[in-house]
């Protein structure tokens, strides 16, 4: 059933993130098609799917790097269109993102990782004669202490190990304090123990944050204990807990097996 | 107050960097007017020349390494603003000359008078007086790179594109200076020149104090330079050389600081390319030639990309060496020496002669940390 008018703009007014209908073409092959999610203020949600599923485009589009060719992207109860903005405008409105593959600066240390990325102006003025030259070592070593790193903060980034890497990258969404985080594959590469943690970690964070995690690994989904949406070929396959969808037999058909 | 944020953010090598050119200021003007000629520690005053331009290059190097070292921009083209400066003092001294000219013309130089021109362009208005020129040696490099910069940052023009357009840039500069009714001189460029604020740039006296302002600057500059890259501004550059899509999904608009680093080095390099020209007497398209530009960049790459203290160090080591090999005996042998320098930095010296010294110092520590390491259970066992 199509919904009517009054309950869109009702979805719109509640969601912190509101996608509807929308369409992405590379070269003629759609990698995102008729896709609408909602994400509620203050919700966790998790994305699974298999390869090639538009997981990582959507997030290119909710982030600015990629326009889609049709369909609504609204932020903050439909306040912002996010494909009239770019990355860095997209950022400022609190959106925090972590890419797939651990992108930390490697050849600053953790803790200036952390700095660059602490909430507040980023305008070239600001950080050369700005707060951003100012001690600031209370709040680095705050956002340190909740990821762990608090004992390799002068290391260089390039130094840590991959598991480092991605919570430094969750250190700097913290610090970033964004109204909603994308997560992309958190524990991609992560040892069982490594990943039960970071469970715990994003727990934490979504107590005050509206956080999108993409991952494959499904103990991790599990312990999350989030609503799940399944991604396939580019469109909303199956919604709802974790239960519900992993039995849903067309998951489990072309991304679950068994 | 400012003294004490200066001397907090100089590390040991930019102390020793700074140590050195005021040891330069002090003992070459004693060197060359104290000591008589035929002393065995006189400095003659080609010699003072000759290190003065060095100094210039060393400014050029330091404002490339300021962009390319920090910010990955791979300019190709920073001959141009070099010479823009270049130009615009040029012009200053060419407006000092007066009626001493061959022809003699109270207001229009030389090759002005030769090409029948009958009244100075417009572009030539004000250049009679020092600060005019003085705030042209800034202001027209500046805005070049400003509209260059804007336009090519705007775009996301990056990489090896960015570095070809930048060698386009300089190459059309000086395709157009080499125009005679572009009105600067054309292929002979602007030379002859008479005096400096009164002094005659020939005299011993001039010369001093012209290297002596040339090494300031250099110091001057690199302690500005060293306030950028150590500030949190020089932090977010140090993030766009590195992951520069990285930096923008953090919120950080790369387009501004890149416009912004590439405007500062311009100016530096338009004040080194000022200073060039009164200590050589000349300047013409040549400077524009796009293999200058590409030279500074050996120079940088020579002496180590993104320490400042290395770049200014390669400039004065590879033109040092190009003085010797380009006179005497060895003088076909120079673009080899040059290409296999290169070929040799790139292979054996990745981080330049600066990197090469670092290496060396760490070896020796931990070397000592391991000796100490060794003789201690020795003394423990006792």
């Amino acid at each position: 059933m199509e919904p009517t008018f009054q309950e869109e703009k009702l979805a719109v007014t509640q969601a912190l993130l509101y996608l509807d209908a929308v369409s992405v073409s590379f070269d003629g092959f759609r990698a995102i098609n008729n896709l609408s999610l909602f994400i509620a203020p203050g919700e966790m949600r998790a994305i699974i799917g298999p390869n090639g599923a538009g997981k990582t485009t959507m997030m290119d589009i909710i982030t600015g790097k990629t326009r889609p060719d049709t369909g609504d992207v609204l932020f903050d109860s439909g306040k912002y269109d996010l494909t009239t903005l770019d990355e860095a405008a997209i950022a400022e409105l609190g959106i925090g993102r972590k890419f797939q593959k651990p992108t930390v600066f490697e050849s600053h240390t953790v803790a200036d990782n952390v700095l660059l990325a602490l909430k507040g102006d980023r305008d070239p003025w600001t950080s050369l004669f700005g707060f951003r030259n100012r001690s600031l070592a209370d709040a680095i070593r705050r956002v340190l202490d909740r990821v762990k790193l608090s004992h390799v903060a002068d290391k260089m980034a390039g130094e840590l190990s991959h598991g480092q890497k991605q919570w430094l990258e969750i250190g700097m969404l913290l610090a970033q304090d964004p109204k909603l985080l994308l997560v992309d594959e958190p524990v991609a590469g992560m040892t069982d123990a490594e990943t039960e943690e970071t469970a715990v970690l994003l727990r934490e964070i979504a107590a005050d944050h509206s956080v999108v995690v993409v991952e494959h690994d499904m103990h991790f989904v599990r312990a999350l204990g989030v609503k799940v949406t399944c991604l396939h070929e580019g469109a909303v396959l199956a919604e709802g807990s974790i239960d519900t969808v992993s039995a849903n037999p067309r998951v489990i058909e072309v991304y679950l097996g068994r | 107050m400012i003294t004490m944020a200066i001397i907090a953010r100089l590390d040991r090598m930019g102390a020793w960097f700074l140590a050195v050119l005021l040891g330069l200021i002090i003992l070459v003007p004693l060197l060359n007017l104290l000591l008589p000629p035929t002393h065995p520690l006189h400095v003659p005053t080609y010699v003072v020349a000759l290190m003065g331009k060095y100094v210039c290059y060393a400014i050029l190097a330091l404002s490339l390494d300021l962009v390319w070292g920090y910010c990955g921009i791979l300019s190709l083209g920073h001959g141009a603003f070099f010479a823009l400066g270049g130009y615009a003092m040029g012009m200053y001294l060419m407006r000092q000359i007066g009626t001493r000219g061959v022809y003699a013309h109270p207001v229009l130089p030389d090759f002005m008078v030769f090409l029948n021109w009958k009244e100075l362009p417009w572009f030539w208005y004000g250049f009679d007086m020092f600060p005019f020129a003085l705030a042209m040696i800034f202001l027209v490099p500046g805005a070049l790179a400003f509209v260059f910069g804007w336009l090519a940052f705007r775009s996301r023009v990056t990489g090896v594109y960015l570095s070809i357009i930048t060698q386009a840039m300089t190459y059309a500069l000086l395709l157009a200076f080499f125009r005679n009714d572009m009105g600067f001189g054309g292929n002979n460029g602007l030379t002859d020149f008479k005096d400096i604020l009164g002094y005659n740039v020939q005299a011993q006296g001039t010369r001093v104090t012209l290297f002596v302002l040339s090494v300031a600057t250099l110091a001057l500059c690199y302690l500005i330079a060293r306030a950028i890259v150590t500030s949190a501004f020089g932090k977010v550059l140090i993030a766009i050389r590195d992951a520069e899509s990285r930096t923008r999904f953090l919120g950080y608009r790369v387009e501004q600081y890149k416009l912004l680093v590439f405007v500062v080095s311009a100016m530096m390099a338009g004040v080194a390319g000022a200073l060039y020209v009164p200590q050589v007497g000349i300047i013409n398209p040549s400077e524009f030639s796009p293999a200058n530009s590409i030279e500074a960049v050996i120079w940088v790459a020579v002496g180590g990309r993104g320490t400042l203290v290395g770049a200014a160090t390669g400039a004065v080591v590879v033109n040092f060496l190009k003085s010797t090999f380009t006179t005497g005996f060895l003088a076909p042998y120079w673009l080899f020496a040059l290409g296999g320098l290169f070929i040799l930095v790139t292979l054996a010296m990745p981080k330049g002669i600066i990197g090469l010294v670092s290496s060396i110092q760490a070896r020796r520590q931990a070397k000592a940390a391991r000796t100490a390491s060794v003789s201690k259970p020795v003394e423990e066992t006792r």
